[in-house]
């Protein structure tokens, strides 16, 4: 499609096209006031201000921010449930909890006016992402603690779009209502929308036959490799969305149809990329841990949060009109660091390097293992049928290419295993392929 | 149109405004509400000049308001209606309103009397009073004709002190409907406030500020809906 034939469509247009200094005069404003909320409400930012003498009444400058501590999950888990609250309970009119992808569960809480403003951020993220009031969406998020669910759920409602909350889980069930209901957009991670494609084939169901237009897909890293093959199998347009319950929920971050990056919902959230280690800002455009501080968030306001994923910033304009700067796709967590030989090396690199191969799939695994105090990498990794069955020499060719690139990109030289199709564990949920078997 | 960031102001060492920063955008209405002594009226003073600043930047229509002195400020399209009406009450109705419109005298004398009859239009009761002397009016038409003077000298921006203080209910709702209407002529109002209720339901966005910090600040329909607000200052109207 063509950018410049394409109407671009908004949900909020005078905030999504906000001028630039007009933002940050907003952000200081909004910055300023939770300061002070958070430094009078909550003890536990009072006291954390208080250790470094930092005057929540002094700050000036969007930039002094980098002044503050970060908070981080454990800051979440010592407070459990309801110590970072900064209204009484009964101004709280809903409770999620994050997903604890790693480890014990944190508990968040909305005001009436963070669910609208949740809703409306939602809104606009599916706008972007191409959905409208006409379309059926499926949402195939978890619904319940989980803020995905419930998060896209109001969203789409908002829009006035038609909702099937059919929730995760029962794959032929889901494909069947796709099928009878006409849904036309899909909701879900982008690993179960590749389940989906795999079930259809089972099933016999042709997703071009489908009413399918587009996917929004979140809650885990993916790659353009992976984006490129859930278009082509269900025939869509899949976009990235951002958010994590501790922050919100879905809805801080989305790609516009441009597919190029996730615009940040910057009205609301401050967001800046730190060095994972040394935790001083990365030079501009540089990968690095995701930091996001909320804006207008009243009953759980979050300073400098941590969020352990790994991405970069992009400022440049981007043609679809929104002033937003955008995130590059999540390119990993940091706690998905392995640190390999003394090497730092993110599981996605590696599948990036892997879909870049012809003859690969987009599953793979990684086994991490000491031997005789040395670390071994080996990747197994889908290929396709014609491959796996073919003479040795071609097999041999492939992991001799993958090992190469690996060896070339990484620094780390790695074992290569091709294994065949759909061997490998498919995901419902949150996808896991790193399996660590050192015992350190 | 208007900018403040980091605005420090107070009277001698008192410190009474810290860190305000606020903006507000072409044709809105922002309300700013707050208790006694948070710092409203130190605000407004503030812009207008009548308050040295402290630290921090005023910019209005891309002018630093610091370099400013309050007499220049209507020529550039700012004019304040003070607290208490502060009308002229040796003068007629008709005096105020011209003298309103000293600062565009250049504009001619038709200029002049075409504006006085708009506000005629606007406050029907200031043409039946147009000859009385101004002290003899009740406090509604005295607010009336406080916003009229003001509105003779033709401003992109109006600040409006407390207008509701001391009015009766039936004629607070009056004055609020012409803040409405000025705003639909294309005026930008800010509107400082202990009616918090009134002043949010006109208003587009607004502040609230406590002990000389903004502590909320959001679209006017959230900040109703704030439990925080709600407690502090609705909750009086509720009662009534």
């Amino acid at each position: 499609m063509n950018s410049n034939e394409r109407q671009w469509s908004y949900w909020e247009p005078e905030q999504e096209t906000i001028d630039r200094a007009d933002l940050e005069q907003l952000q200081l404003e909004r910055l300023q006031a939770t300061l002070y909320r958070v430094g009078t409400h909550v003890p536990f930012y009072r006291n954390k201000f208080f250790n470094i003498k930092f005057n929540y009444e002094s700050l000036r400058d969007l930039s002094d921010l980098s002044r503050l501590p970060f908070t981080t999950k454990q800051d979440l888990r010592d407070n459990y449930p309801y110590g970072l609250f900064a209204v009484p309970l009964r101004d709280v009119v809903r409770i999620h909890s994050s997903s604890g992808t790693t480890g014990m569960a944190t508990v968040v809480g909305y005001t009436g006016n963070d669910i609208n403003t949740w809703t409306n951020l939602v809104a606009r993220v599916l706008t972007a992402a191409g959905v409208g009031k006409d379309d059926v969406i499926q949402i195939a998020f978890g619904y319940g603690l989980f803020t995905g669910g419930f998060g896209l759920h109001y969203g789409a409602e908002r829009l006035g779009a038609s909702v099937i909350p059919i929730s995760a889980g029962n794959t032929r069930r889901q494909i069947q209502i796709m099928q009878d209901f006409k849904s036309s957009a899909l909701v879900c991670t982008p690993s179960y929308a590749l389940k989906m494609a795999d079930v259809m084939m089972d099933m016999g169901v042709n997703p071009n036959g489908l009413s399918l237009k587009y996917g929004l897909f979140g809650a885990e890293p993916w790659s353009e490799r992976m984006r490129l093959e859930i278009n082509e199998r269900l025939g869509i347009v899949a976009t990235d969305n951002y958010g994590l319950s501790e922050v919100m929920g879905p809805g801080v971050a989305g790609e516009c149809l441009e597919c190029n990056g996730l615009h940040i919902n910057e009205d609301h959230f401050l967001v800046e990329i730190v060095d994972p280690v040394s935790l001083k800002p990365v030079a501009p455009g540089e990968i690095g841990e995701l930091v996001i501080t909320t804006l207008t968030k009243e009953a759980f306001p979050m300073i400098r949060y941590r969020t352990r994923d790994l991405s970069r910033l992009l400022t440049e304009p981007c043609p679809c009109g929104r002033t937003f700067h955008r995130i590059e796709r999540i390119t990993g967590r940091t706690d998905d660091m392995l640190i390999i030989k003394g090497v730092n090396v993110f599981p996605t690199q590696i599948e990036t390097i892997l879909f870049d191969i012809e003859g690969t799939q987009p599953h793979y695994n990684l086994i991490v293992e000491r031997e005789h105090h040395e670390d071994k990498v080996t990747v197994l990794v889908e290929v396709v049928e014609s491959i796996f069955f073919d003479q040795m020499k071609k097999q041999r060719t492939i992991i001799d290419i993958i090992k190469k690139r690996l060896a070339s990109e990484l620094g780390v030289s790695v074992d290569v295993k091709l294994v065949e199709e759909r061997s490998l564990e498919r995901f419902n949920g949150k996808g896991s392929r790193v399996i660590d078997k050192r015992a350190l | 149109m208007l900018k403040i960031r980091n605005l420090e102001s107070g009277y001698g060492k008192l410190r009474v405004l810290k860190h305000i920063s606020m903006h507000i955008k072409h044709g809105e209405i922002v309300a700013i509400i707050g208790a006694n002594g948070a710092g409203k009226t130190t605000l407004l003073s503030t812009i207008a000049g009548l308050i040295k600043a402290q630290s921090g930047e005023i910019v209005f229509a891309d002018r630093d308001l610091g370099t400013v002195t309050p007499h220049q400020l209507p020529h550039l399209g700012c004019v304040m209606v003070p607290e208490g009406r502060q009308v002229f009450a040796p003068l007629t109705v008709e005096e105020n309103l011209i003298l309103g419109g000293r600062c565009r005298a250049r504009d001619g004398a038709a200029a002049t009397a075409s504006r006085l009859e708009h506000q005629y239009e606007l406050f029907p009761v200031l043409r039946q009073r147009r000859h009385q002397y101004a002290g003899t009016l009740s406090g509604g038409e005295q607010q009336m004709l406080a916003m009229g003077r003001a509105l003779m000298a033709q401003p992109s921006l109006i600040m409006l002190d407390e207008p509701s203080t001391g009015l009766a209910p039936l004629i607070v709702q009056e004055i609020f409907k012409v803040i409405a209407a000025m705003r639909d002529e294309g005026k930008t109002v800010l509107l400082v406030e202990q009616n918090a209720k009134a002043a949010l339901t006109i208003a587009d966005r607004g502040y609230v500020l406590e002990t000389g910090k903004v502590i909320l600040q959001g679209a006017a329909t959230d900040l109703l809906a704030n439990r925080d607000v709600q407690r502090a200052y609705l909750g009086r109207e509720k009662i009534e």
